[in-house]
């Protein structure tokens, strides 16, 4: 009746994570009681759980990324306290079996669950503001993206409470993740969270290229979009190019697992290489989906804060479409030590190399914004210097890993994971951390308060040295990644300051925490009736803070880029009086019904509730054909209420 | 381990001065005993030159775009009367070839030493010498590491020895879960995977000891799967086998399936005899499947 799940999936002997759950779970609890005694349920179901505005999706996107990394970072400190403490003959205070979940789930979360959703989340509010539209290509199937990555999230929660996650590391290599080797529902919580929450970031890149290829305000050619969205245009494309094969991947893994089958296994002629190739065909371009947006936001943030448009915005332009076909032609050098000939090595480590040469242009062009610029040093224009700085450093060290004989000594060890961690954090969490301190003002109509940003900036920025410079060495003195204890006493003091970067870089999340609150608390003070508090270049300034449903009561006109920096120069008022009836994609309850269904189908497939999960599977799809057959799905806002609206915002 | 010698002064001997740009953390890590940076044969030295080298051509560019970074960062700062500032638009042809160039004349070199380097330093190319290869055999076990003797018909488990100066042309399989193995300082490192052999060829100039692993996650007992590769004078060598090959097990179809249920920090142990073909059949067993010794099951029940 209930396939694999008893009483025993539930870790009674493990106090540690059967508390931290217990909190969690208490926690949530509480938000749910004062929702409902606070009696908001109708107005959440409204505004935003049926939402289908891209900007409020954008917002639960960010909301989903920023949660997430507080769980992601959670297992990130207690793997630095491990390392840290369990030296020599210690053990440490988590045994491998724990250890081995932790460092597996802090990656898997990171990757899709935090740095995805933060992605995802600035291209949903920024991209059709930036267009000059009013909203996306398909509302209702981004609503059901959304909800299908927060599927993704919930279930792998879920393995901290109901059995165990996966303990083969992020990759999920066969044949540690074949069933011979991993029995337990780990490998399955990670494969089901990823594949559903894969189909809706694959929804999302198919949303995302029809909008900007087919919706664009008038006037506005493809050499007249703003940076961020060309880099969204590469990010998506790479989406919709690089995830079915992830899928695909998964699907043969699954078939493995469920049906016995030998595509990844050592026995039977499985070929365990083949996984490697296509986990890393789909995990090089994705390391792009994250890192282009992030490029993006330091276009838009380095040229506001300069006063000055880009340097060389066509060179930019071409980068990024470089560095998205580039970007497939470079999987393998993660794996240069699995012994494929000289040629191969050779031929892989020049193209990555080759990749510098456009992500180099783009720091030129950065530091060519800057020079005779008028710099004005914001949160988000910190987090853009100290990201050239950071980022230099780790496309250093990432060229020096595509040099196949030097690979040969770093592979694998905590030089990696000191690289990656270089472009991840200085690269893409930097640029989140920019683009919600650039546009949050826009999205909620209030600034957020500088002083606690820059104190969080600063804590970043040092945390991220203090924790990743030492690993660096370590991996030069031959420490290799995912060593639940250490042997040599000497790599200790390392980890120690390791350990300490980790605390300062915690500093910063909690700055981050304080900021949202001092903000909120004190909104009436900074609130943002111009719309435009940088003195901003493109179209997203030009409307109100927060923006109306419709985002722009008359489509903008656009003649050149930085259309709405030529308009206030040129005092072209970028609002006629003439308003008319606008149509608007109404709420639609889809996504959210959907990602209901589709967590009770993860979750029996994952514990082998067949009846359940075919029932699950069954209900979402017939969500999601009403939802598609449905004929109604537009309302009108008369040219009166637009009238009304516009006039209580010009105020 | 016991290593006395002065790194710095082995850095100075070997022209090496320009790392000193390389800052603080490498040099310090170069004063660990054991790191990639104190390598001790040819393979390792010459990939201790090709990081340091491509360090040094990276960072002709890196430090001054750094520095040009906080320099215009300051200098540009709004609040600066000094400054001069420029309109809008700022595009420029001449700078705009100088951007694409400067990152791609970089490239360029570093395209010539990888495709140069990855051929030189190929795992596979055997590594010329005077004497004759030694043959090792590796199988990477769940959590240990069994080197066969082939030629000399003796094993080891978590213990390497080989002759120094010589040689050593590994073949390389897994019993279990992909592994890699590496032994920093004396070079590259390789996977070591089920139903496949991968080939290594190392050499240690002179005897000592030198820490080796597993740089592959395989599992719980993963941190465990430890070895010290133990280079000796070939007179050593031959009576470190003459010793092993007069005491000990025999390791054969029965004593294999119990080395390969899985165990964690198995202490080394040497066998005096091994069955013949020992290693080919440990490769067909992973890939032919259902009657393998005792493996899947072992698996199972070890957990």
């Amino acid at each position: 009746m209930l396939g694999r799940l008893t009483w025993a999936a539930i870790p009674f002997n493990e106090p540690l994570p059967l508390l931290s759950a217990a909190a969690v779970i208490v926690i949530i609890l509480a938000i749910l009681a004062t929702i409902t005694v606070k009696g908001w349920w109708p107005y959440l179901w409204r505004e935003w759980l049926t939402s289908v505005d891209h900007k409020r999706i954008g917002a639960m996107y960010v909301l989903l990324g920023l949660v997430m990394l507080l769980r992601g970072f959670a297992d990130a400190i207690m793997m630095r306290t491990q390392q840290a403490i369990a030296v020599g003959d210690a053990q440490g205070y988590l045994p491998p079996d724990h250890y081995d979940q932790i460092f597996s789930a802090h990656g898997t979360i990171m990757i899709f669950f935090v740095a995805m959703p933060l992605v995802i989340g600035l291209m949903n509010f920024v991209v059709p503001l930036q267009l000059g539209v009013r909203d996306v290509a398909f509302p209702v199937l981004n609503s059901v993206s959304f909800w299908l990555t927060a599927t993704g999230a919930l279930l792998i929660n879920a393995s901290l409470v109901i059995g165990n996650f996966a303990r083969t590391s992020w990759w999920n290599y066969p044949p540690l993740s074949e069933l011979a080797f991993s029995p337990d529902v780990g490998v399955d919580y990670y494969l089901w969270s990823l594949q559903i929450s894969g189909v809706g970031t694959l929804l999302t890149g198919i949303n995302f290229v029809t909008t900007i290829l087919k919706l664009r305000a008038p006037g506005m050619t493809y050499f007249r979009m703003p940076v961020f969205c060309w880099t969204a245009l590469a990010a998506n494309l790479l989406i919709v190019a690089a995830f079915p094969i992830l899928t695909a991947t998964f699907v043969m893994l699954l078939l493995d697992r469920y049906l016995g089958m030998h595509f990844f296994t050592n026995d039977a002629g499985g070929n365990q290489m083949m996984y490697a190739n296509l986990f890393w065909a789909w995990g090089h371009p994705e390391v792009y989906i994250l890192v282009l947006p992030a490029f993006g936001v330091f276009s838009e943030v380095v040229a506001t804060f300069s006063g000055k448009g880009l340097f060389s915005y066509r060179s930019m332009v071409w980068a990024t479409l470089g560095i998205c076909v580039l970007s497939f032609m470079v999987w393998l050098h993660h794996f240069f030590t699995m012994g494929a000939g000289a040629d191969v090595n050779a031929f892989f480590g020049i193209m990555s190399s080759i990749i510098a040469v456009p992500t180099g242009v783009k720091v030129f062009n950065w530091l060519f914004t800057m020079f005779r610029g008028r710099i004005v040093f914001t949160t988000p224009m910190l987090f853009a210097v100290g990201f050239m700085i950071t980022f230099v450093i780790g496309g250093l060290t990432g060229v020096l890993l595509a040099v196949p004989p030097v690979n040969f000594v770093i592979h694998n060890s905590a030089f990696l994971v000191a690289h990656f961690h270089n472009v991840i954090i200085g690269g893409v969490v930097f640029g989140a951390l920019a683009g919600i301190h650039y546009w949050f003002p826009k999205a909620f109509g209030f600034t957020l308060d500088e002083r606690l940003g820059k104190a969080s900036f600063w804590c970043w920025l040092i945390g991220f040295y203090l924790a990743f410079v030492p690993l660096y060495v370590l991996g030069l003195m031959g420490m290799t990644r995912r060593l639940q204890h250490i042997s040599d006493p000497s790599w200790q003091p390392w980890l120690l300051v390791a350990e300490v970067g980790a605390i300062v870089i915690f500093c910063g999340i909690l700055c981050q925490i304080a900021q949202l609150y001092v903000s909120i608390r004190t909104r009436e003070r900074r609130l943002d009736l111009t719309g435009d508090p940088w003195n901003g270049r493109t179209l997203e300034w030009s409307t109100s803070s927060p923006p109306p449903a419709y985002n722009f009561a008359v489509l903008p006109n656009v003649e050149t880029i930085d259309a709405f920096w030529y308009m206030k120069r040129t005092g072209r008022a970028p609002v006629k009086p003439a308003y008319e009836a606008i149509e608007m994609p109404r709420n639609s309850p889809a996504g959210f019904v959907t990602a209901f269904f589709a967590v009770i189908m993860g979750f029996s497939l994952i514990w082998q509730i067949w009846w359940l999960a075919i029932l699950g599977f069954l209900a979402a799809i017939t969500v999601v054909l009403i939802a598609g057959w449905s004929i109604e799905r537009e309302h009108e806002i008369s040219a009166a209420e637009v009238a009304q609206m516009e006039r209580a915002q010009l105020r | 381990m016991s290593r006395t010698a002065n790194p710095a002064y082995r850095l100075r001997r070997s022209g090496q001065l320009r790392l000193s740009v390389l800052g603080a953390a490498i040099l310090v890590a170069s004063c660990s005993p054991a790191g990639v940076l104190d390598p001790q044969g040819p393979i390792a030295s010459a990939e201790r030159l090709l990081l340091i080298n491509s360090t040094a051509i990276m960072l002709v560019v890196v430090i001054p775009v750094i520095l040009a970074t906080l320099a215009f960062a300051w200098w540009y700062r709004s609040s600066n009367t000094r400054a001069s500032r420029s309109g809008d638009e700022s595009y420029e042809g001449r700078a705009e070839f100088v951007i694409w160039s400067i990152p791609a004349l970089t490239v360029i070199l570093l395209g010539g030493v990888i495709w140069i380097g990855s051929h030189q330093l190929d795992p596979r190319v055997p590594i010329p010498a005077q004497s004759e290869p030694l043959r090792v055999n590796v199988v990477a076990l769940d959590w240990k590491w069994l080197f066969i003797y082939p030629d000399q018909g003796v094993a080891a488990v978590n213990q390497l020895v080989i002759p120094a100066g010589t040689p050593v042309e590994f073949r390389l399989t897994s019993a279990t879960v992909m592994n890699s193995f590496f032994i920093p300082q004396l070079g590259s490192q390789i996977y070591a995977m089920g139903g496949m052999t991968t080939h290594l060829n190392l050499l240690a100039d002179s005897p000592g000891e030198y820490p080796g692993f597993s740089a592959m996650f395989s599992g719980d007992g993963f941190s465990d799967m430890r070895f010290i590769a133990k280079a000796v004078s070939p007179g050593d060598f031959n009576s470190w086998v003459k010793a092993v090959g007069g005491a000990g097990s025999v390791l054969d179809e029965g004593a294999y399936a119990a080395l390969a249920k899985p165990s964690k920090a198995v202490p080394p142990t040497t066998y005096r005899s091994v069955e013949p073909n020992l290693f080919e059949h440990i490769i067909d067993q992973t890939v032919s499947g259902p009657d393998k010794a005792g493996m899947g099951a072992a698996k199972q029940a070890g957990g």
